[in-house]
């Protein structure tokens, strides 16, 4: 079966700056698959280039085994794509954004009417038809546009930070959409910033400044040898002062490195480090603490890791 | 036809925009009216009763019993003076400071100064003077001033120096032609006609792509099938039917508000400013494309509308501009469509006067359109 996606050596340059910098990955059939990375890390790019509108500055994808640089045309058939503002007309109906994004995909008639019910009906928008999009809630204009990204049946649909701004609900009940057509064989490329829904993904890759530099599945990520380097573990350690905590860990020979969340803090200690010593001496510092014991590294850790280590080798070359 | 895919469904949504979008409506349907009725009824370029002050020396001695200083004289000036209409003789004063006076504090247009010795040098046969000073800051009415001045001046002074029955040799008949009682309305109309669609039509579509870019909908429409040049089509085809309407409205009101002439054919003048319409929406295309905000739209929708009004003959006629801005004045469409409105309203003039007018302009609009689908594929980055 051929890969939904399949990038390999993707580079875009614009002038000076290279946005994308020889990426190459695989998305399989179905799957839903996290794009991260910090802002400006050529995410939309990507995305750009794969659905067929930004031309390659040099590499190959194939969407469904068609080149994007020579069948553009059919790849923009076979994908949509839902931009970070949802790209709705507000002075339109529910209805009339419908009928405007079919007719763009080029659906006409019969077709369209039907594809058009469907998806009114699929996304439940039926008491909404004649409503302006300017005047539903944030939920409601989500499901709008994906049933608007979603009016030419699609093979393949970029999500763009589909949830920013979106109440917890509403975030629900999308991704429990997503996983409901991704079993129908629908592939998903979506991008995000929170680790929650990263770790939803059937398949993960995270850019940084136009290289990729993690790809795998959530827990596969979680393995990787850099994440935990050899020699340390991780623990996690409840205190009522995390902030004060982590200052105070600093000055441990035995704790490498901190990271908070929330009242907690997930420390990178010596892996022949007993973990009641540890304890004792951070009490004897003045921390209270609260429990402490050994945790799994979490996406946040993997990705924090991955940055760190990506940025050293940057800094490094300069 | 791939080139154009897409604008069926650009079409159908902005027809929507356009309908639901009561303040562009508005602007291209009421504003213009508003022009016209400014224009038709408060201006009024043919120079009458200037306001002017008159400092009689000669007649205010002869008054008070000075020997040799006819009061007639002076006075029989006046009056033809008066009786030309273009000056209105507000006062009479009595020192060269009043009469300076009058013309600092703007009051006064025109002052005219008869001196002392104005009638007794008539009398004598010798040269008599008189000064006429005209506030140079309206070039039209000092010019006109000055002309009717001299020519009353040489009116007299032939009078007086032809005996008695004799007529000057040469008289000359001037005939104006199109617009015989020179009426303003007649002028301006036709003109404005231009200068109305220029505004409406630019600015409807100067905003259209760049507040898709704003609102971010231009992102979504990009990633479509839809090509630039259908996207650009079907943006342009509802304000063009709303630039024919307009079109219709303003010649409506021409005719039958303001009692405009038509010499010629109207249906003509319609389809020859169809290529009008078409290049303006090009151009708003265009700014849209090149602008990153609504903003940014007006303000270079304004830099391409002010000087295309200069420059198209609509106020200052082009004949007298320098050879340089002669030959931009070219490159302005306004300036075909001034043309062309004041040639079929006014002097009657048909399809074989006209026709390279509207080659022009549909030409012009083509090369735009292209320019402006070329820039918008580049906005996908």
């Amino acid at each position: 079966m051929t890969a939904a996606i399949r990038a390999q050596n993707l580079t875009r340059r614009f002038d000076e700056v290279t946005a994308v910098d020889d990426v190459s990955f695989e998305v399989a059939r179905g799957e839903i698959f996290g794009f991260l990375g910090p802002n400006g890390s050529g995410k939309t790019v990507t995305i750009k280039m794969l659905a067929g509108i930004l031309p390659l500055t040099s590499g190959v994808a194939y969407i469904d085994g068609l080149d994007v640089r020579s069948e553009a045309e059919a790849v923009r058939a076979r994908s949509g794509y839902m931009s970070q503002k949802f790209g709705l007309y507000d002075d339109l109906t529910v209805l009339e954004n419908l009928r405007f994004y079919g007719m763009a995909y080029g659906l006409a008639g019969a077709r369209l009417t039907a594809r058009i019910s469907d998806a009114v009906e699929r996304n439940a928008l039926g008491p909404y038809t004649g409503r302006f999009a300017g005047r539903l809630s944030g939920g409601w204009r989500q499901r709008l546009a994906l049933a608007c990204a979603m009016i030419h049946e699609p093979r393949i649909l970029y999500l763009d930070e589909p949830t920013a701004g979106i109440d917890p609900v509403a975030r629900r009940q999308l991704w429990d959409l997503l996983f409901d057509l991704s079993g129908q064989g629908i592939t998903f490329f979506v991008t995000t910033h929170y680790m929650d829904e990263a770790e939803r993904c059937s398949h993960l890759a995270y850019l940084y400044y136009g290289r990729l530099i993690a790809d795998g599945t959530p827990a596969g990520l979680c393995l990787l040898p850099e994440v935990t380097p050899a020699g340390t573990r991780r623990v996690g350690i409840s205190t009522r002062d995390a902030a004060q905590a982590r200052r105070i860990a600093a000055t441990l020979p035995a704790i490498h490195s901190t990271t908070l969340f929330g009242r907690s803090l997930h420390a990178l200690i010596d892996a022949g480090a007993d973990l009641d010593a540890v304890a004792s001496e951070l009490t004897r510092r003045g921390v209270v603490i609260d429990e402490i014991r050994p945790l799994g590294p979490t996406l946040e850790d993997v990705f924090v890791a991955l940055t760190e280590r990506r940025q050293r080798e940057l800094d490094g070359a300069v | 036809m791939s080139a154009l895919r897409g604008f069926r469904a650009v079409f159908y949504k902005e027809m929507l925009h356009a309908r639901r979008d009561r303040l562009a409506i508005v602007f291209a349907l009421v504003m213009p009216l508003m022009q016209m009725v400014i224009l038709g009824t408060a201006i009024d370029t043919n120079v009458r009763q200037v306001p002017t002050v008159v400092f009689d020396e000669s007649g205010r001695a002869a008054a008070a019993g000075a020997p040799l200083a006819g009061t007639q004289v002076s006075r029989a000036f006046l009056d033809r003076l008066r009786n030309t209409d273009t000056y209105h003789i507000y006062k009479q004063v009595d020192s060269d400071q009043a009469l300076n006076d009058e013309m600092v504090a703007g009051r006064a247009r025109v002052a005219i100064k008869i001196p002392l010795t104005f009638a007794r040098d008539l009398l004598a046969g010798r040269q008599a003077q008189v000064l006429v000073m005209v506030d140079g800051s309206d070039s039209a009415v000092a010019g006109q001033a000055l002309n009717v001045a001299s020519q009353v001046g040489l009116d007299e002074s032939l009078r007086r120096m032809l005996p008695g029955g004799l007529r000057p040799v040469i008289d000359v008949r001037p005939k104006l032609m199109f617009n015989p009682d020179s009426r303003s309305p007649n002028f301006f109309l036709p003109g404005l006609m231009a200068v109305l669609l220029l505004f409406v039509t630019t600015m409807l579509t100067a905003f259209s792509i760049v507040r898709e870019k704003e609102r971010g909908t231009l992102e979504q429409l990009l990633v479509t099938p839809a090509r630039p040049l259908g996207i650009m089509l079907g943006k342009i085809m509802p304000y063009f039917a709303l630039g024919l309407v307009e079109l219709v409205v303003i010649l409506l009101f021409m005719r039958f508000a303001f009692g405009v002439p038509m010499h010629g054919n109207p249906l003509l003048l319609v389809c020859l400013a169809t290529g009008y319409v078409f290049v303006n929406l090009t151009i708003g295309l265009l700014i849209s494309t090149s602008a990153n905000s609504q903003t940014e739209a007006l303000q270079l929708g304004m830099m391409t509308i002010l000087p295309s009004i200069f420059l198209s003959g609509y106020i200052f006629p082009r004949d007298t501009m320098p050879l340089f801005f002669y030959g931009v004045s070219y490159l302005v469409p306004a300036t075909y469509m001034v043309d062309i409105a004041r040639g079929v309203i006014l002097r009657g003039a048909g399809l074989a006067e006209l026709w390279s007018n509207a080659v022009v302009l549909s030409l012009m609009g083509v090369v735009i359109l292209l320019l402006a689908a070329r820039r918008f594929q580049r906005m996908i980055v």
